[in-house]
């Protein structure tokens, strides 16, 4: 068994790294788009990228989200939804963009 | 040991209160759910606002409406307003009194307003630049999706100043501390739709 102290200095630290890689992974975000480097595709993917990482830092350090046994229902809710989504917007986008195409 | 497992999304009081930890685990389970269906409603906005990007019908394109320095400053204001929030969890697990709680959720409701105020200047400056909803598709799809996180955010707000004064009146009791944690997965999920907003919305129409 931790006692308080430890498991409380143990979280504080916990929110802070993912503070702190948020805000790097935010800076980069946007120094990738305010001083690009590289072409529109790339820039776009390296911002994309970089936004899933940041997603799931925020879910693992700020929502708890872990492997472990006891959270696996949450977890995969989260990933249920994702899955729910991605068929969806990606369903979306390939037909209207489609028909788009087609009524050109 | 078992009163250490994660049991459920965000923080866990775990054995600082084992009674509440246990009741916490099917009301937040209940309450992640809910967010989940919220995050389906943001996802299928974003798939419009998708569809839409390029029906500008010859009026302000997103690289004519977007400033990066605002968008940047938004974000790191809601950012921190999550790592604030996040102290005040650990201040309502930890802390027998409750002057840090209440301290760190001020901050959190300041830097909340803060955010909200700035949205508000900048969908003012581009109606006022001739980018209403009703010029283009673009628009309209831009104003369905990104005032939805504000009206979320203003919400949310509202709950921390309903909280403020359920922890002044009933101290921290167990229905208290259940709430404040549904609060926290609110407000770090608010976090994460805004990363999503300023990656596909801001950051992509500003990408030359």
């Amino acid at each position: 068994m931790t006692k308080p102290n430890d498991s409380r200095s143990q979280e504080t630290r916990g929110y802070t790294i993912g503070y702190v890689a948020a805000l790097v992974l935010t800076g980069a975000a946007f120094a990738a788009v305010r001083w690009p480097s590289v072409g529109t595709t790339a820039t776009l993917a390296i911002v994309f990228a970089l936004a899933l990482i940041q997603m799931a830092v925020h879910f693992r350090f700020f929502l708890h989200i872990g492997l472990a046994r006891s959270a696996r229902d949450d977890l995969q809710l989260i990933l249920f939804s994702a899955v729910i989504i991605i068929l969806m917007v990606s369903g979306t986008l390939v037909i209207l963009f489609n028909l788009r195409h087609r009524m050109m | 040991m078992s009163a250490d497992e994660v049991k459920h999304p965000g923080i866990n009081l775990g054995d600082t209160r084992d009674l509440s930890h246990r009741d916490a685990e099917h009301d937040l389970f209940g309450f992640w759910i809910f967010l989940m269906s919220d995050a389906i409603i943001f996802a299928l906005l974003f798939a419009t606002y998708g569809v839409m990007l390029v029906g500008t019908a010859g009026g302000p394109t997103p690289a004519d409406t977007y400033k990066i320095l605002p968008a940047f400053i938004e974000t790191l204001v809601l950012l921190t307003s999550s790592f604030t929030f996040g102290m005040a969890s650990i201040a309502m697990k930890h802390d027998a009194g409750k002057v840090r709680l209440m301290r760190w959720l001020a901050v959190t409701l300041v830097l909340g307003l803060i955010f909200l105020a700035m949205e508000l200047k900048d969908f003012a400056t581009m109606i006022g630049d001739g980018a209403y909803p009703a010029r283009s598709g673009y628009l309209s799809s831009f104003f369905a999706l990104v005032p939805l996180h504000g009206l979320h955010v203003a919400a949310g707000c509202l709950w921390v100043v309903v909280m403020m004064v359920q922890v002044a009146f009933f101290g921290l009791d167990e229905r208290v501390k259940v709430n404040l944690l549904r609060l926290g997965l609110f407000w770090h999920f608010l976090d994460i739709v805004w990363i999503a907003i300023f990656s596909v919305v801001y950051l992509q129409g500003l990408i030359r």
